[in-house]
């Protein structure tokens, strides 16, 4: 049950943070490419990329871990990071006729976010000597 | 209350749902299916996807149902948004990866973005027919 409030309580935070940070971004960049939700993306993967690193083994969260996870991980990040928003944005492009965006933003997205996983992980692991 | 903090509040209301939801597909995606490759991610990642295409055609300019701004952003930003996850997403492909299983990540991501899109186009058109009055 403290299971349920702690990722409940993450994601509280995660989803607003996404709301207010793509916001930002969309506000100065305009809205002609999805790069709010591209840039919580990017940095919600580098984020999970490094505590992974710290905390999770690949039997699972390590000891005495499992709180922090639920709420930092589970909850914050898994929030903070959509993928629905990802689909509407790209489905938009694609229906405007913008098909190079749509495409762009979908390739771009993929490896932008798998590279930053991969490379936060790897910052994790020199930082936390694992 | 003031129309920022309202909204505010149904993100948070929303993304706490959702992302309870997300955490209960996972406990049962493990447990059924087991922990070998992250099903529980893609379906609810494809299941976010058509449910803001639906629910952002619903309500829409030509919609067919009224929904105030906060209950808007409530389901798209909030609920939407903390049920999917693109970190998580990551997380398991790379995990994949380090494991060895190079065709499994490969087929994790190849089926989730070929799923992802026509999930959010399904649930558009779904939306935009439910819109239509009755015998047009």
């Amino acid at each position: 049950m403290i299971g349920v409030l702690l990722v409940a309580l993450g994601g509280a935070f995660g989803a607003c943070a996404r709301f207010w940070l793509s916001g930002v971004i969309a506000r100065r960049m305009g809205e002609t490419f999805p790069w709010g939700t591209l840039v919580v993306n990017v940095s919600g993967a580098a984020m999970i990329g490094l505590l992974a690193a710290g905390v999770l083994h690949v039997e699972g969260v390590a000891e005495g871990w499992r709180e922090t996870w639920l709420l930092l991980v589970v909850g914050g990040l898994g929030s903070y990071t959509t993928v629905s928003s990802f689909s509407l944005q790209t489905l938009a492009l694609w229906r405007a006729g913008d098909s190079a965006r749509a495409a762009g933003n979908v390739l771009g997205s993929l490896g932008l976010c798998l590279a930053a996983a991969l490379a936060g992980h790897r910052a994790g692991l020199l930082l936390f000597g694992a | 209350m003031a129309p920022g903090t309202r909204l505010y509040l149904a993100i948070a209301l929303g993304g706490a749902l959702g992302s309870v939801a997300r955490y209960l597909c996972a406990l049962a995606g493990i447990a059924l299916l087991g922990p070998d490759f992250p099903f529980a991610t893609l379906g609810v990642n494809v299941a976010g996807s058509f449910l803001i295409g639906l629910y952002a055609a619903l309500t829409g300019p030509d919609g067919r149902l009224f929904a105030t701004p906060a209950m808007r952003h409530g389901v798209m930003a909030g609920f939407c948004g903390g049920f999917t996850t693109f970190s998580v997403f990551s997380l398991e492909s790379i995990r994949l990866l380090d494991a060895g299983e190079w065709a499994l990540a490969l087929g994790y991501v190849g089926l989730s973005a070929a799923i992802w899109l026509p999930a959010a186009w399904l649930g558009d058109r779904l939306g935009r027919r439910l819109n239509r009055p009755p015998g047009s």
